[in-house]
Formats: structure tokens, sequence, C-alpha cells
């Protein structure tokens, strides 16, 4: 059986995989969207909390992850839960660094702006830091993402969702008929995904950037 | 004949709405942890209504951070503000921002958002209804001198310099704040926008008689739009705060006669508008006159000139006895142009560049449809300078009489008081 035979065969399959990935890789990353914005909206301000934050994030991702995924078995069990821990914080660092560049390159004249006529904390921070400070995030998202992609694919050593299963079974049956074929399944098909993931970033930057500070 | 502002006591125009409040800053003080020095040491200073007050300084004398302080951008570390006998020391500084419109160098509008949105920030904050909002946005863009149609969507960064500074003073008015503070505001657009920028300023504060408080390093800028004038030195240590004219004529010493710089005589210039000199007659002809009628009024003597007026009344050519003569009776030929005019409402300083650069030495003074009203010559204008500066120099005299006056009393009160307490 060739690569494509398997394809057409067990589209169903890897269709289901195809879902579960993206899906554990979006809502992964919107949690890490949130908690990232939120850690540096907390941390900008001071110069080492600042760092801290990046230091911390940084280190979480020099862990290798399928030791972190095994580690976390024994505390959460098998299935979603270490998946989403796992992809959670591995997605924080890009997200983090950027929110924190970002939210610091904003002109502080603007700031004084913002105060001076009268803004409260909330809005100043709503209504003109992290609006101007979009764009580097959405960056940081984007890098993340990608990231996320590759890295979803370990979840399978946790019996997690997604295309990592194709993966793992492939590697675990090498030399069987259609050992080679799983693996490249898996392979291409997180590619392709985080292809698309890519596009649909740039169409999302297009929508929320607004026009007067789009490059 | 020349209106001379009288000393410092003097109050606001009447019979205008005076919207603007009272500003008083009592021994304001602002130290920053670690420096022994304060930034700002011990400032008070009466701000009347309606007043436009600029701070004017070396850099880092502190100005800035006076006026911060006024909208508690930056707290003073000891001191009260009032506005309208309000103390406003302890209160939301939030709050206290909306009533207290803000004007920064480099505009300080907000690139993601529109013109129309950037202007809209403060009324919508304060809760103006949705069409309020609106409307106030088209007529503080038409204030400003900026079409509503044209600038409404526009983002900040579509508009030039100039534009932008205008929307900035747009947005600090548009909730109608009684007070207006401008740090730096014309700092960093080129010297003829921020001309320009000015005299809208001026047009601006004629209409509204807002209380403004202006920061400038900038001399001539203080000159021009001060109703008062405060000199600070380091610290923010006010080392004379007086009308522009009193700080030119009479500076209080030598870092002030220093910050006011060379030429103060030729600055004061700037103070006196031609409609406050004598502006002098002059013998026309129209260029509808007949040439015999031109021949004689140049013969008949008392003139060595006459200017010629065009078919509207403005000044068309200056003619000289020998003129008609020279161009063998062709009036087209005859005569020299007339190359500059100024307004009623030129400055003295304006006056003197035509006269100087006139071959005859005089101006024509047009009205406001270029009509020809009269001329002035050097010599009006020395003697008017002359009568300016003798009367300023009096008034400042007065003034210091009676400082002294007051002090003299003030000591005789606390020696009496001691005496009493013994």
């Amino acid at each position: 059986m060739n690569f494509w035979e398997y394809v057409s065969t067990r589209h169903q399959q890897l269709l289901t995989d195809a879902f579960q990935h993206v899906s554990a890789v979006f809502q992964c990353m919107v949690l890490a969207t949130v908690l990232g914005v939120v850690i540096a909206v907390l941390s900008y301000r001071s110069s080492w909390g600042g760092s801290l934050a990046i230091t911390s994030t940084a280190m979480i991702l020099t862990i290798p992850s399928l030791a972190a995924i095994g580690l976390l078995i024994p505390l959460v069990g098998l299935g979603v839960p270490p998946t989403v821990i796992i992809l959670t914080l591995y997605g924080l660092l890009p997200v983090v660094r950027n929110a924190i560049v970002g939210l610091r390159g904003v002109d502080p004249s603007l700031v004084d702006a913002a105060k001076g006529i009268g803004m409260s904390r909330t809005a100043r921070l709503c209504k003109v830091e992290l609006p101007l400070a979009w764009p580097p995030i959405l960056t940081g998202i984007r890098v993340s993402t990608q990231m996320l992609m590759g890295i979803a694919a370990i979840a399978a050593y946790a019996s997690g969702p997604g295309l990592g299963n194709e993966i793992f079974r492939g590697l675990a049956s090498l030399g069987s008929a259609n050992a080679i074929n799983q693996v490249l399944a898996g392979t291409l098909g997180i590619v392709v995904l985080a292809l698309l993931f890519d596009a649909a970033y740039v169409l999302l930057g297009r929508l929320t950037i607004p026009r007067g500070i789009r490059v | 004949m020349s209106e001379t502002v009288t000393g410092p006591t003097e109050t606001p125009a009447a019979g205008t709405t005076a919207s603007g409040a009272t500003i008083r800053l009592e021994n304001l003080t602002k130290s920053y942890p670690g420096n022994p020095a304060p930034a700002v040491d011990n400032v008070t200073m009466d701000i009347k209504a309606g007043e436009t007050v600029i701070l004017v300084g070396p850099s880092g004398c502190g100005k800035s951070t006076t006026l911060k302080m006024i909208n508690r951008l930056i707290e003073p570390t000891s001191g009260r503000i009032r506005i309208n006998d309000e103390d406003v020391t302890d209160m939301d500084p939030v709050k206290l921002r909306r009533k207290i419109g803000y004007a920064i160098q480099s505009s300080g509008l907000f690139p993601h958002m529109t013109v129309a949105e950037n202007i809209a920030l403060v009324p919508k904050m304060t809760g103006w209804s949705k069409s309020g909002v609106k409307d106030r946005v088209e007529e503080m863009l038409d204030l400003v001198g900026l079409d509503p149609r044209e600038f409404h969507g526009r983002y900040p960064r579509q508009l030039s310099g100039g534009q932008q500074q205008r929307v900035g003073v747009a947005r600090a008015l548009a909730a109608d704040p009684p007070v207006l503070l401008m740090d730096e505001p014309f700092g960093a657009v080129d010297p003829i926008t921020r001309d320009h920028l000015q005299d809208e300023l001026i047009r601006l504060q004629h209409e509204l008689h807002k209380t403004i408080v202006f920061v400038t390093h900038d001399f001539d800028e203080a000159i021009k739009l001060g109703d008062r004038i405060a000199v600070l030195r380091e610290r923010s240590h006010i080392a004379q705060f007086d009308t522009p004219e009193a700080i030119l004529t009479n500076p209080t010493d030598d870092f002030v006669s220093g910050f006011v710089g060379a030429g103060a005589a030729l600055k004061r210039l700037n103070l006196t508008r031609v409609r406050d000199v004598g502006i002098a007659d002059f013998p026309t002809v129209t260029v509808e006159d007949p040439l015999q009628l031109i021949f004689d009024k140049l013969r008949d003597g008392s003139h060595n000139e006459l200017l010629m007026l065009d078919r509207r009344n403005r000044p068309y050519k200056w003619l000289r006895r020998g003129d008609l003569m020279r161009a063998k009776g062709s009036l087209a030929r005859a005569g020299q142009l007339v190359h500059d005019t100024v307004t009623r409402d030129a400055t003295l300083h304006d006056a003197l560049e035509a006269v100087l650069t006139d071959s005859g030495g005089r101006v024509a003074v047009t009205g406001r449809r270029g009509e020809f009203i009269g001329v002035v010559d050097m010599q009006t204008l020395m003697n008017s300078v002359h009568e300016l500066l003798e009367a300023d120099r009096l008034t400042a005299m007065e003034h210091q009489h009676d400082l002294e006056h007051l002090r003299g009393h003030q000591t005789e009160q606390e020696l009496e008081g001691g005496g009493s307490g013994l």
C-alpha cells in the first residue's frame, strides 16, 4: 500500500486526529494567551518582575517535553489533563515575552497623555496600552502556535489526543507494512495544519490590528 | 493713543463670560527620594480665571513638573492646589484630570484611534450621550480649523505635525474644561506652523476664555501668548511673575534680563499693534483721476509725494514730484509700486520691518478689505516706541513702589504684633 492509498483508506481516522490536534492546540493557545498577557500586565512595570516572568517561562521551555509529560502522568493521570498543562506552559514564553516587550514599548508620552486626559488605570491598559502592544503580542501567539503544533504530537505519549497517535503507532511498529505511512501521515498532517494556522493568524491580524498602526 | 497694560493687579476682561477657573498654588514642593534638593521648591502662584499664564525658564528648571502637579500627573510632596477655591490636592486624580484639558508636545494622539475617536475620548468618559459626543467632535474640529468631513476618519499618522497638534488641542478642549494645561505644545513643529498655531491659540482664547497654563522655553512664544509670564529659575523659583511688558522693560534681575535676551525694546514692538499708534493721513489720488488733477496736486507744494489708489481704494503706487516728468506723462510707467502694506492688527515689529525695507521709509496701512487707511512712517514709530517704553517704565516703578509700600506696611504690622505680644 503506498502513502496515498493509506491516506484514503484511513482518512476518517486521520481527520478525527487532525481535528483533535487542532482543537487541543487552539484551546491551549487561548489559555496560554490569556495567562501570558495577564502575567505580562502584572509584571511589565517592574524591571525585575518582567525579567522574572521571562526567565521562568523560558526555563519551562528548556525541560524536554517528553520528560515533562512523563513526569506529569503520575500527578494528573493520562489523557487530556497532562496534554493541556504541557501545551499551555510551553506556549507561555513567546506570549509573555512579546507582551512585556510590547507593553514596555508603548510611547511613554502616550501613557502620559492618557493619564493626563483622565483615563483610569484600567482604561489606559485596555484602550491604549494593550491595543498598541497587540501587534507584537499577536506575533508571539503565532510563534507559540507553531511550536505547540509540534509539541502536541508528544501528547500521544500520555494517551492524549491528536496526530501524535499516528506517529507513535508507526514508530512502535517500525518494519511493519504501514509504519512509515503512519509516521509520514502524522508528520505531514501537522505541517499542513501549522501552515493553515499561520494563514489564519495573518487574517486575524488584518482584522484586529487597527488601521492606524498597521505597518 | 497707545494702550498700556497696567500691572498684575488688573482684572480679566470684563463683560465676557469667563469660563475659566482660578488656580492657586500654595507652597507647592516636589522632592524625589534620594535627592536632597527638591525639583520644585515652595512655589506659590495665583492664576486668575480666563488668564493665560506662561511658565518659562531654562530646561530642567522644573516648569514642566510644576505644570504636571496642577493635574497631579506628579503628586506634590507638600503644598496645596486650589482650583476655583476648591482644594483638589486630595481629590481623585482621574476625576480631577477630566476637568482639566491637557495638551502636550508631539500631540499625544493615540495612533490606533481615528481623529474623531481621539477627540471623543474625554466626553465619552464623562458620560455624554452618543449624539452629544458626535456633535461635539464636529464642533471641536471646526473650532481648531479642520474640516470635520475630511478629518473625521483619519488616523493621526495621516496628518501633518501642525494638524496633529490642532487635534491634540481639540481633544484637550472636548469636554469643555475650565482649565487648559499645555506642556510645550508647539515645541516639535516647524517655525511657520508654530506661528500659525500660536495665532490660532490666541484666537481660540479670545472666544473661550479658558484659564491656560502654558509651559515653554521660548521667551518669544511667551511674550506672544501670555497675559502674564512667570520666569522660573532652577527648582521652579519664580524670578519674576508679571505682564510681558513689565518683564521686557523692567526685568527684576540679571537672570531675567539674561533670559529675555538681547533686544528687549525690539521684542516690545511685538506687543503693540499698529492700531495703537498714530496712523497719519496721506494725500491720495486714484487711478481714475484725470492727469491734470494729479499734476496740480503734486505741484501745489505741501507734499512731495502722493499715494495712488486703485479702483477699490487699495494702495497702488507712490508718486513723487519728478516721477511724472521722467515718465513723460505716462501714468503707467511713473512712480513706484506699493509692494508691502500692513493691517491695523499687525504688530509694530511687522510695521518696522516694512518701513525699513521701504525706500521712502513709510508703509501704507490697510483695512480689512485692503482699503487704504493711512500711513505709518519711521518718525511715528520711533515716537511711539519711546512713549511706550516710558509708560512701561513708569508703570513698573509705580508697581515697585506699591510693593515696597506694602512690604513696609507688613513689617510695621509684624513689629506692632510682636510688640503687643510682649
